[in-house]
């Protein structure tokens, strides 16, 4: 057959060497045509649709169970990272007017936005969602709930019903509902007064929402209030209705009462052109308020500036989250990788039986190996009695082991350890003994052998089970919480805390986000680095 | 070659035994010793305990009795690494991880060679396989004979004494395995070291190697050159095993020097050459290669005890024929002729009468 000349480029056959070359062969030659004339590509692809779309058709169920219930309300949840509409719709006359007023000057707004507030702020009061808003604005400033909230229980007790008494002197008719209905349904009266239509209007919506009829209520003062401003402030009514032109003429002898004094009356906290900055700086729908929190800073008006040194701990907590992640992936790896190596290369029913005791903990809850590991870490607990009993350890020097970093990062690396040896047994399950016999028939030492031949190849493994361990890692919430005391909480403890204590979901959301954008970064980084293809699960 | 004593021996094992479980024996009382430069073969069924000595050889499993020498030197406690010895595995081993010339360069770093020795020596073994263009490729870019050269090539290229070879061909087709084992000789010879061949493929023994020991059941068969093996098996498992044989058994009627006469079970009588027969009445297996069968009465001496035979079935090979018979009550009796024109070509029923010379078929235990 074959004489010794021939090389191995001459073996003929499907080696590489000639796949690729085929491939070349036919890639010059333009693209490929089936046998009736399409292109090949375009032929394969209407052959595998049918395919294609059974596959989609299995899929189908759990993608729209997972787009309903996971992804779609964790892309709302997301979103409130910067929504900020509370703002914008309990207060809507009070943003528009507040949007020129100059927050810089340290002035007070003028009246003007005494009145639209003064509106706001009685309907928000009736509809009681003061006290959301106070509650929202009070993250960015201390003290502003109960500003709101104590000026809601005000603000329908204002004076401002001296215009009310003397719009009726004026004009018994002014108090009949059905007066203001007809003047300012439609009409020429609506576009002069822009502001008392647009009070009707809510006014009306609020009786609505009710259940009452606004032609069987009292007019309130706020219409009152509304009209005697814009009448103040010389709209032009002539032409309009008698009743009208004559209250116009006559409201310049009306006694007057100032919002600004009733707003102070009920809190003199108004007058402190902050609050008034908070609500501006607040009144956009989208905002990087929660965000800047998230990251150690916040929003003034001249824009986002970092916190005093006194009041950053997300970066701290960041850092922290980040660090001892590390350090469980770091742990879990150096007692991991000996497990692994073992269960890779004992006889398979030794083997089976160790990989049932690694798997043990999958089975028991949670919660319970969390506690057992409170049980042995504390200082009356199993560990500090022992080295008491051996005499290591003064019996009034018990260790700290637990509700700190340490008691995380132990109970922690012992409940992700299985993730870390699944990938990397898996992969050393695939490397030969052989490799091993070779390297050592080469003349290399066992540990030569093993440091360059073993381990580069178990590198994926190692590699799959660090990213695996360290994404669980920073995102772990009940183990930090029952171990962690305060130096052992990670970032999801506060997140955690933002959801169901604070309510401060806009936070928790911006919380959140930036450490999904950690790991998206992490894993890309590792992406560059390692490679991702050198991840193998098995 | 085969009467090498054990005093200029270059591998030795003396009284080698192996038990994995402490119950049975996988190599029981292992004697062998080959000379510097014999290419030798282990070849035996799996489960012989052939791949069990060289791994014992390799130093990668240790005897539970008996020493083998290396050179003069027991190495029963050295550890491999330090045993100097190259050994192509089956599935070629080569590190995944790094280049051709990585892997090449590998037993040359673990020995601290400096690095220009280090290329020139890789850049010559790759040219001593005719890899010279594959330094920079990973073993996976390669065809399974390329990888087979490399593991070759790696094996060699620390100049061991010593190279073992664990059934290297398995994984390669049939062209490309005839093609390597002519190349494989070429290089060991070439280069004048010893290697010990463990397959299981009896052709590739034969071709191949100076001497071949057959192992079945723990223990050495036959050790002997290829043609010796083949010509004269000294029991029946070797003449089994290697090649085809034809088997017939009866009795021993008497013995005269160098030939005996048999009776066959339904009575015919032949004649047969005594191999590990003793006397008269014991039962025997008569060994007969189905080439050596003669059809051609008058190429037989005229005293030569002749067999009846029927055809069963007639098989057009090409380069032979191959004609099954019944013969003596046994229906796979089969000889070979060669396809030469003056070769009758037989037909299924046909009644022939068939003998042969005495020394070709031999009288074996049975």
């Amino acid at each position: 057959m074959t004489d010794n000349t021939a090389g191995p480029d001459h073996i003929t056959g499907p080696t590489p060497d000639n796949a690729l070359r085929d491939a070349d062969r036919a890639a010059a030659g333009g693209p490929m045509l089936a046998a009736d004339g399409t292109p090949l590509k375009k032929s394969l692809a209407r052959a595998l649709r049918r395919q294609k779309l059974r596959a989609l058709g299995l899929i189908a169920p759990l993608l729209i169970f997972v787009l309903i219930t996971f992804v779609i309300p964790i892309g709302d949840m997301l979103l409130r990272s910067i929504k900020n509409d509370i703002v914008a719709d309990t207060l809507p006359r009070t943003v528009q007017s507040l949007s020129d007023w100059d927050a810089e000057a340290q002035d007070l707004p003028g009246e003007d936005v005494w009145t639209d507030f003064y509106i706001d702020m009685w309907f928000a009061a009736e509809r009681k969602e003061h006290t959301r808003l106070g509650t929202r604005l009070n993250y960015e400033l201390t003290g502003v709930s109960s500003l709101f909230r104590k000026t809601g229980r005000r603000v329908d007790r204002f004076d401002t019903d001296i215009y009310t008494d003397q719009f009726i002197a004026l004009d018994p008719g002014w108090e009949e509902p059905q007066t203001w209905a007809a003047m300012l349904g439609d009409g020429p009266a609506s576009d002069v007064l822009p502001l008392t239509a647009g009070a009707w209007e809510d006014w009306k919506a609020f009786n609505v929402e009710e259940g009452d009829k606004v032609l069987e209520e009292d007019v309130p003062d706020l219409m009152y209030t509304a009209l005697y401003h814009e009448l103040s402030q010389g709209a032009d009514v002539s032409g309009l209705s008698d009743r009208l032109a004559a209250a116009g003429e006559a409201v310049g002898g009306f006694e007057t009462v100032s919002l600004r004094e009733q707003f102070a009356d009920a809190d003199e906290d108004w007058l402190d052109p902050e609050v008034w900055q908070i609500i501006q700086l607040y009144s956009p729908r989208v905002t990087p308020g929660y965000f800047a929190n998230a990251a150690d800073m916040q929003v003034t008006p001249d824009g986002v500036e970092a916190r005093p040194e006194n009041q950053r701990i997300y970066g701290m907590l960041f850092q922290r989250t980040l660090f001892m992640s590390l350090m469980i992936t770091g742990s879990c790896i150096l007692l991991g990788y000996p497990v692994a190596w073992l269960l890779a290369n004992l006889p398979m029913r030794t083997a089976n039986l160790l990989m049932i005791l690694v798997l043990l903990p999958f089975w028991t809850s949670l919660l319970v190996r969390t506690s057992a590991w409170k049980v042995m870490l504390q200082q009356q607990g199993v560990i500090n009695d022992v080295l008491v009993w051996l005499g290591l350890v003064a019996d009034d020097a018990r260790l700290t082991m637990i509700n700190n970093q340490f008691g995380t990062i132990v109970a922690m690396t012992h409940i992700l350890l299985p993730f870390m040896i699944l990938p990397m047994y898996s992969v050393m399950q695939t490397i030969p003994p052989s490799y091993l016999r070779a390297a050592k028939s080469l003349g290399a030492t066992n540990w030569t052998a093993f440091w360059r031949v073993y381990f580069p190849q178990s590198v994926p493994g190692i590699g799959a089970g660090s990213i695996l361990v360290f994404i669980l890692a920073i995102g772990y919430y009940i183990t930090p919480e029952i171990v962690g005391g305060n130096t052992g909480t990670f970032i999801s403890n506060r997140i955690a805390y933002h959801i169901s204590s604070s309510l401060n979901w806009g936070l928790a959301a911006a919380l959140g986000s930036i450490l999904l954008v950690v790991v998206l970064v992490l894993y890309w980084a590792y992406d560059k680095i390692v490679g991702i293809d050198n991840v193998k699960l098995g | 070659m085969a009467d090498v004593t054990n005093g200029d021996a270059f591998v030795a094992f003396e009284r080698v035994q192996k038990s994995y479980d402490g119950e049975t024996l996988v190599v029981k009382d292992l004697n062998l010793s080959l000379p510097k430069g014999e290419f030798l073969t282990m070849l035996g069924p799996s489960g012989s305990g052939k791949t069990t000595c060289l791994m014992m050889l390799a130093g990668f499993e240790t005897a539970t009795h008996g020493e083998i020498k290396l050179d003069g030197k027991p190495i029963n406690n050295i550890p491999p690494h330090k045993r100097g010895i190259g050994m192509v595995f089956q599935n070629y081993a080569l590190f995944p991880h790094m280049t051709v010339a990585e892997n090449l360069s590998f037993p040359l770093e673990v020995r601290r060679m400096g690095k220009s020795d280090r290329e020139e020596k890789v850049k010559r073994a790759l040219e001593m396989v005719q890899m010279g263009e594959f330094g920079g490729r990973r073993p996976a870019q390669l065809s399974g004979g390329q990888q087979q050269r490399i593991a070759l090539a790696r094996a060699l290229v620390f100049e061991p004494e010593l190279v073992l070879m664990d059934e290297p061909l398995g994984a390669l087709d049939k062209q490309l395995r005839e093609h390597m084992q002519f190349e494989i000789t070429n290089i060991a010879h070439n280069l004048g070291i010893t290697t010990v061949y463990v397959t299981h493929d009896q052709t590739e023994a034969l071709t191949m190697s100076d001497r071949v020991a057959v192992f079945d059941d723990g223990r050495i068969q036959q050790l002997a050159p290829p043609d010796e093996l083949y010509e004269s098996p000294q029991n029946s498992f070797v003449a089994q095993f290697i090649g085809e044989n034809n088997t017939l058994e009866g009795t021993i009627q008497e013995i005269k020097g160098n030939t005996c006469t048999v009776k066959l079970d339904d009575g015919s009588i032949i004649d047969a050459k005594p191999v590990n027969v003793v006397k008269p009445g014991d039962r025997t297996l008569i060994s007969i290669r189905p080439e050596r069968v003669e059809m051609n009465k008058e190429r037989l001496s005229p005293d030569a005890h002749t067999l009846r035979a029927e055809v069963v079935e007639f098989i057009y090979m090409g380069d032979i024929f191959r004609t099954r018979l019944r013969v003596a009550g046994t229906e796979d009796f089969v000889i070979k002729t060669r396809n030469a024109p003056d070769q009758r070509r037989l037909k299924k029923g046909e009644q022939i009468e068939i003998g042969w010379l005495p020394d070709d078929a031999r009288a074996l235990d049975a």
